[in-house]
């Protein structure tokens, strides 16, 4: 990766995470996990996956499932700065007149399916990798997953099925944020060794810091050359990323912030200046 | 023709379809050969055969899911709910012995709230063909339907010649009757059409309708019934909430009828798990049984008037 593209990367992964504080007032958003996976979602849509406005409907492009879809707010941030939709829509979060609300949905171009139930798109995403490669077609069929979301039984019975079919134009991506809702996975349901656990389910296994773009670079790269069984990448990620105030905070999950806070923490992910935070945190789900 | 013989030519005609299974290959055990990798059997995990499904489907497929009845509907309610249902995708859902078909294995495998569960998820429509003849004579026209179908799977041999022309949404008008009117659907009809030539017998004038498709359903012809027989019987191997009693309740209240209704179905219990022919024997829903709760009624003249508060 050249500077100048990791530079691009950089200031699209920037806007994004603006677009993400801006939700997250008004109401709010799951904050914390959307800006743990917005570079992976960033570098997805900039580098990996072929999908583009023209083609969203294309059978040839590249497929993006968002299991843990109460991250969907990188997606929409993502989707409005690659052009699927207007930036003027993320304006309209939780507002009657658009569908920009807290989990995905297909009213918004560039979503494939709609999510909010934990441990269901890795199925989904099985059975369109299956009719992929039943049609000899080379799409690229992303899936990403929580760290917190793989204590749902369907994802290991979905595990098992996949590397059972050697579906291997299947990527599973774990935001690996460390937090369940409100308590740390290791704390609750440890989920380590993750990696081996993957392992002994049969597939091919990766990892990454998810929040550096040459990383995610390199363990894509690995991952495009892998074949004959499902790839899953571990992508090590801080739970609120580019906010020192509330990063790895375990009751900074959901946030509705104060106008005068999200000036505050606009300003914050600039400087690295720490907002003063007086609002509630909402337990929502 | 069998189920499984239709299906393949369906199949061989059509590239949108593939068949699922949670490995229960009981109906379809001669497609994997014929069909290759257009046979899917994830093994036993209803959640994942439904998930996948819905993924199929997203590409253009239109896949015909196969489960035992309780599981898929109940173990894998909340992916037909969230992934078929919301999304309106046409999968076609196939509950393997389902009602009373279910007979010796315990409660466990008793899909006698099926009927009430899918009902409820909008867009989802349900098939329950009374014997393999009634399925496949429907069968085509369900699988061809761009909704999402949940079909209570029956092949039992016929009891009766069936009517060729199916319309979703349209009932079999095996009979009309002036006396009674018998609304039933799935394996029920066999011996629903048992209690009519007993009752027949005693001079009554029976109708019997089979209703084929419960979602959507035929008010008209039930309206009609309703308005004309002096008693109408609905008979299920079902919950009594939720089944076809409800559907018929349902009917009334919006239509403002007042009608005397029996309705047969299981109460709020399981039922004795035994061989088929001994759990009708046992929880009194063979032919004559059934015959012998409608003189009951008629002879005690006791007005079954359905409430509604």
């Amino acid at each position: 990766m050249t500077g100048a593209e990791l530079k691009e990367l950089q200031a699209i992964s920037l806007k994004v995470r603006e677009h993400i504080i801006k939700m997250s007032g008004g109401g709010g958003c799951f904050i914390g996990a959307s800006l743990s996976c917005a570079d992976i979602i960033v570098y997805l849509y900039k580098k990996f996956l072929n999908i583009a406005p023209l083609t969203v409907k294309h059978e040839s492009r590249d497929y993006l499932f968002l299991s843990k879809g109460h991250d969907v707010p990188a997606l929409y941030a993502v989707l409005a700065e690659v052009g699927f939709i207007e930036k003027s829509r993320l304006k309209n979060h939780l507002k009657t007149n658009d569908n920009i609300y807290w989990h995905p949905n297909t009213n918004i171009p560039g979503v494939e399916f709609h999510s909010g139930s934990l441990g269901h798109l890795i199925s989904v995403s099985m059975g369109v990798a299956y009719d992929c490669s039943l049609k000899n077609s080379s799409n690229k069929i992303v899936v990403v997953l929580g760290d917190g979301e793989l204590n749902e039984g369907s994802i290991w019975e979905a595990a098992q099925i996949a590397s059972a079919m050697k579906l291997d134009n299947l990527i599973a991506i774990i935001d690996r944020n460390q937090f369940q809702a409100n308590i740390r996975t290791e704390h609750l349901i440890p989920l380590e060794p993750l990696e081996r656990k993957f392992e002994a389910f049969g597939w091919n296994v990766f990892s990454c810091d998810g929040n550096d773009f040459e990383s995610l670079e390199e363990a894509f790269l690995q991952i495009k050359n892998s074949r004959g069984r499902p790839s899953v990448l571990i992508a090590d990620t801080i739970r609120g990323k580019g906010l020192p105030s509330i990063e790895a905070i375990a009751d900074r999950w959901f946030c509705n912030f104060s106008e005068k806070e999200i000036q505050s923490l606009l300003n914050e992910l600039h400087t690295k200046e720490k907002t003063n935070l007086i609002s509630e945190t909402l337990m929502v789900r | 023709m069998t189920y499984e013989n239709l299906l393949q030519e369906i199949i061989e005609t059509d590239d949108r379809f593939v068949i699922m299974t949670a490995e229960n290959r009981a109906a379809i055990r001669n497609l994997p050969a014929q069909i290759g990798k257009r046979f899917i059997d994830v093994g036993i995990a209803e959640q994942t055969l439904v998930g996948m499904a819905a993924g199929l489907a997203l590409r253009g497929r239109v896949p015909v899911v196969h489960a035992l009845a309780s599981f898929l509907t109940m173990r894998a309610f909340e992916f037909i709910r969230t992934d078929i249902g919301i999304a309106g995708l046409p999968v076609k859902l196939v509950g393997g012995v389902p009602g009373f078909l279910s007979d010796a294995n315990g409660p466990a495998h008793q899909a006698i709230e099926d009927i009430s569960l899918m009902r409820g998820i909008p867009n989802i429509n349900i098939f329950c063909p009374s014997d393999e003849e009634d399925l496949l004579i429907g069968l085509t026209s369900v699988l061809m339907s761009p909704k999402p179908f949940y079909i209570r799977f029956n092949n039992l041999k016929p009891s009766i010649q069936h009517s060729k022309k199916f319309e979703i949404g349209k009932a079999e008008i095996i009979s009309q009757g002036n006396d009674i009117t018998i609304l039933t659907y799935g394996m029920m009809l066999a011996e629903s059409l048992k209690a009519k030539k007993i009752l027949e017998k005693l001079g009554y004038s029976i109708g019997l309708m089979n209703l084929r498709t419960l979602k959507p359903i035929d008010t008209k012809s039930i309206i009609k019934a309703l308005k004309s027989s002096s008693l109408t019987v609905t008979i299920e191997d079902h919950f009594l909430t939720g089944g076809l009693f409800s559907i018929v309740s349902e009917i009334l209240t919006k239509e403002k009828i007042m009608a005397n209704v029996l309705p047969v179905a299981l109460p709020d219990r399981w039922f004795k798990p035994a061989l088929l022919d001994d759990v009708l024997e046992y929880e009194k829903f063979n032919g004559e049984h059934l015959a012998l709760k409608i003189i009951d009624v008629l002879q005690q003249e006791r007005k079954f008037i359905t409430h509604f508060y």
